[in-house]
C-alpha cells in the first residue's frame, strides 16, 4: 500500500508524467470506445468528401478525400498504434532480456557470442531491416509487430546484460549461489525483478519508437491493407496536402501526442524507479 | 602541457577490421536466406515479368541462375558474387543492382552529411543554452521542445514543412533535389542543390537535434559541476568562455559515440526522408524497389547500407580515440 501511495503522490508531483498518463489513457479510452461511438468501419464514407473540420456535423473533424470520417479514424488508428506498440515490445522485451540476462549472467564466451549478435542487429540499419522483413513475409499486423520486435530487442538486451553483470557480483547473489540455488531460479527470481526498473523505463519509450516505426511503415504504404492506421491516414492526406491539408494534421498531431504521452511517462517512471538520478533530469 | 602522443592503433584497426568482415559476411548470410524465405524465386519473377508461367521457361531460368544448385553452393556463388560487388541485375530498373545504388550514393550522403551537422549543431547550441540557464525558463522552453520533437513523426514533419515554408511561403523547392530544367552548372548548381536540401535535411534532423539536445545538456550539467570548472570559475574566466571552451569539450564526447551509433538510423530514416522530398537517393531506391517487389534490389541496399554503417562505425572509433587520448583501444 505504502508503494501505491508514493507512487500516487509522485505522480501528483510530477505535472508532466501527469499529462502523460492523461493523454496515454485518453488514447486507449479511444481505442476501446472506437465500436461504440463508430459503428461503421473507418474506411467506409460517411459524408462528402473534403469537408474541413466543423463544416459537416456527421464528421467533427472533417473528411478525407473520399468522404472518410477522420475522427473515426482517429478512434480505430488508435488501436492499431496501441496495439503494434505494446505487442512488438513486449515480445522484444522477453527475448531481450532472455538474451541479455544470460550474456550478463554467464559471461565469458556466451556473453561474447550473443553480444556480437546483438551488435550485428545494431548495425543493420533498423527501418530498413523492418521493411525487408515485412517484403519477405508480406504486410499484416502480425508481421509488423514481428519486424519492429526484431529491430528493437537488441537495445533492451544490451541494457539488461549491463545490469545483470553488475547485480551478478552482489552479496545476495552470491549468496543464492551458495545454498545451491539454481542458475535459472537466481535469473529469473531474485537478480530480473532488481533489473527491472531500468527496462521498464526504456521499454515505456520504446513503445513510443514502435508506434512511430509502424506509422512509418503504413504511411509508406506497405502496412496492413485491411486496417485504418494514422500513418496511413497521414500517407492518404498527402496528396491533398495543397487544399486540404487538415487530412494529413490530424494524424500526426494524435501520434505526436501519443509519442510524448509515453516519453512523458517513461521519464516520470525514470524518476519514480531510479531516484538517485533525479538531478540529472534538474527536477 | 606538452599533449601525449601515442603510435597509430594498429593492432586494434586490425582487429577492429576483422570483426567488421566477419559482420558482413554474417549479414550476407542473413541477407541470403531472408531471400530464400520469401515467396517464389528469382525465376518466377522474372518468367512474371516477361508474362509468362510455363514451367519449362521457368526450369530454364532456374538452371541458368543456379537455383537448382543445392542451397550451400548457391550461399557460395552468393557470397562469391558479393565480393566482387555483383549483386546482380535490376529487371525492374534496367540497371546493374550496384550501379543503381552507387549511382544514388552521393544524394543520400549528402542529405545525411546535412542533417547529422545541423543535429549536431543546434545540440550542441540549445544543448549548451539549456544547461546554463538549468531549471530557468531557457532550459525549460529548450527541454519541452526537444521532448516534442523526439514524439514527431519525421516524415510528417517534412510535410508540415512543404506545406509551411513550399506550398504556403513559397521559400523553398517542394521536392527534387536540383532544377533540372535550368539546366544550372557550377555554382549555379551548387546553390541550387543547397536551396533543394534544405528542408530534407531539417526534417531529417529533427528526431536527433532532440536526442543531442538532451543528451548534452545533460552532460554538460554533469561537467559543470566538477571542481576544474570551479577553479577556471574563480579564476575569473567569463560563463560563456567556460560552457563553450572548458566544458563542453568534456560534455561533448559522448556525442561522437553516439553519433556513431545513429548512422544506421540516418540511413533508415533517409528512406522517409527522401520519400517525401522525391530526393534521388538510395532511401528512395528502397521504397521504389519495394513498391516494384524488386526483392534482390531491396536486400542489396540493406546488405550495402549495413557495410556502410560498419565501416563509418570504425572510423568514428578511431575518431573518438584521436579526440579523447585517454581511451584505452583494445
Amino acid at each position: 500500500m505504502d508503494r501505491v501511495k508514493s507512487l500516487a503522490s509522485a505522480i501528483l508531483r510530477d505535472w508532466m508524467m501527469l499529462l502523460g498518463l492523461l493523454l496515454l489513457a485518453t488514447v486507449f479510452f479511444m481505442a476501446a470506445t472506437a465500436p461504440f461511438f463508430f459503428p461503421q468501419p473507418p474506411d467506409t464514407m460517411m459524408g462528402p468528401p473534403l469537408q474541413w473540420p466543423g463544416q459537416y456535423p456527421g464528421a467533427p473533424l472533417g473528411t478525407d478525400g473520399l468522404g472518410r470520417n477522420i475522427l473515426a479514424g482517429l478512434f480505430y488508428g488508435a488501436q492499431i498504434s496501441l496495439l503494434v506498440g505494446f505487442a512488438s515490445v513486449t515480445v522484444a522485451m522477453v527475448f531481450g532480456i532472455l538474451v541479455g540476462a544470460f550474456a550478463g549472467y554467464y559471461g565469458g564466451w556466451i556473453d561474447n557470442l550473443l553480444m556480437r549478435v546483438t551488435e550485428l542487429f545494431q548495425t543493420i540499419p533498423q527501418f530498413m531491416l523492418a521493411i525487408v522483413v515485412v517484403a519477405v513475409l508480406g504486410p499484416s499486423i502480425q508481421v509488423i509487430i514481428f519486424s519492429l520486435a526484431v529491430v528493437s530487442w537488441p537495445a533492451i538486451a544490451r541494457l539488461v546484460r549491463g545490469e545483470f553483470m553488475v547485480l551478478r557480483e552482489k552479496a545476495y547473489v552470491q549468496g543464492c549461489i551458495v545454498v545451491g540455488m539454481s542458475d535459472r531460479r537466481i535469473i529469473f527470481t531474485q537478480i530480473l525483478p532488481n533489473a527491472m526498473s531500468g527496462v521498464t523505463v526504456m521499454s515505456t519509450i520504446m513503445i513510443a519508437t514502435a508506434i512511430l516505426m509502424e506509422s512509418a511503415l503504413s504511411f509508406l504504404g506497405f502496412g496492413d491493407p485491411n486496417v485504418t492506421t494514422w500513418g496511413t491516414m497521414i500517407g492518404m492526406g498527402k496528396n491533398n496536402l495543397r487544399d486540404a491539408w487538415y487530412i494529413m494534421t490530424i494524424p500526426g498531431i494524435a501520434l505526436l501526442l501519443t509519442a510524448l504521452a509515453l516519453n512523458l511517462v517513461g521519464d516520470g517512471l525514470n524518476d519514480y524507479l531510479n531516484p538517485r538520478l533525479r538531478s540529472q533530469r534538474g527536477q | 602541457m606538452k599533449p601525449i602522443r601515442r603510435r597509430f592503433p594498429w593492432a586494434f584497426l586490425a582487429k577492429r577490421v576483422a570483426y567488421g568482415a566477419l559482420a558482413m559476411l554474417v549479414i550476407a548470410i542473413i541477407n541470403f536466406f531472408l531471400l530464400k524465405l520469401a515467396p517464389g524465386d528469382a525465376a518466377e519473377a522474372l518468367a512474371g515479368q516477361a508474362g509468362t508461367a510455363d514451367p519449362a521457361y521457368i526450369a530454364q531460368l532456374r538452371a541458368q541462375f543456379g537455383l537448382d544448385q543445392p542451397l550451400l553452393s548457391q550461399l557460395w556463388a552468393f557470397l562469391v558474387r558479393l565480393a566482387t560487388l555483383d549483386l546482380g541485375y535490376s529487371y525492374v530498373f534496367n540497371e546493374r543492382v550496384s550501379v543503381l545504388i552507387f549511382s544514388r550514393m552521393p544524394a543520400t550522403l549528402m542529405l545525411m552529411g546535412a542533417a547529422i551537422v545541423i543535429a549536431v549543431i543546434g545540440g550542441i547550441v540549445f544543448g549548451v543554452t539549456a544547461a546554463r540557464y538549468a531549471n530557468r525558463w531557457p532550459d525549460r522552453v529548450i527541454s519541452f521542445v526537444a521532448l516534442l520533437l523526439y514524439g514527431t513523426p519525421p516524415y510528417w514533419i517534412g510535410l508540415m514543412m512543404i506545406l509551411i515554408f513550399a506550398v504556403t511561403l513559397g521559400w523553398t523547392p517542394t521536392s527534387g533535389m536540383e532544377n533540372v530544367l535550368a539546366f544550372n552548372t557550377g555554382w549555379d548548381r551548387v546553390v541550387d542543390i543547397a536551396h533543394h536540401l534544405i528542408l530534407p535535411a531539417l526534417a531529417q534532423s529533427i528526431f536527433y537535434l532532440a536526442i543531442y539536445i538532451r543528451l548534452v545538456r545533460a552532460g554538460m550539467l554533469e561537467v559543470l559541476s566538477l571542481d576544474f570548472i570551479r577553479v577556471a570559475r574563480a579564476k575569473g574566466i567569463s560563463e560563456r568562455r567556460l560552457s563553450y571552451r572548458h566544458a563542453l569539450r568534456n560534455a561533448v564526447l559522448p556525442l561522437v559515440t553516439v553519433v556513431g551509433t545513429n548512422v544506421g538510423n540516418f540511413l533508415g530514416g533517409a528512406v522517409l526522408t527522401e520519400t517525401v522530398f522525391s530526393w534521388p537517393g538510395v532511401g528512395r531506391l528502397m521504397f521504389d524497389a519495394m513498391f516494384q517487389r524488386d526483392l534482390n534490389l531491396l536486400l542489396s541496399i540493406l546488405v550495402l547500407s549495413s557495410f556502410f554503417v560498419i565501416v563509418a562505425n570504425l572510423v568514428v572509433d578511431l575518431l573518438y580515440a584521436i579526440i579523447n587520448p585517454t581511451v584505452e583501444l583494445k
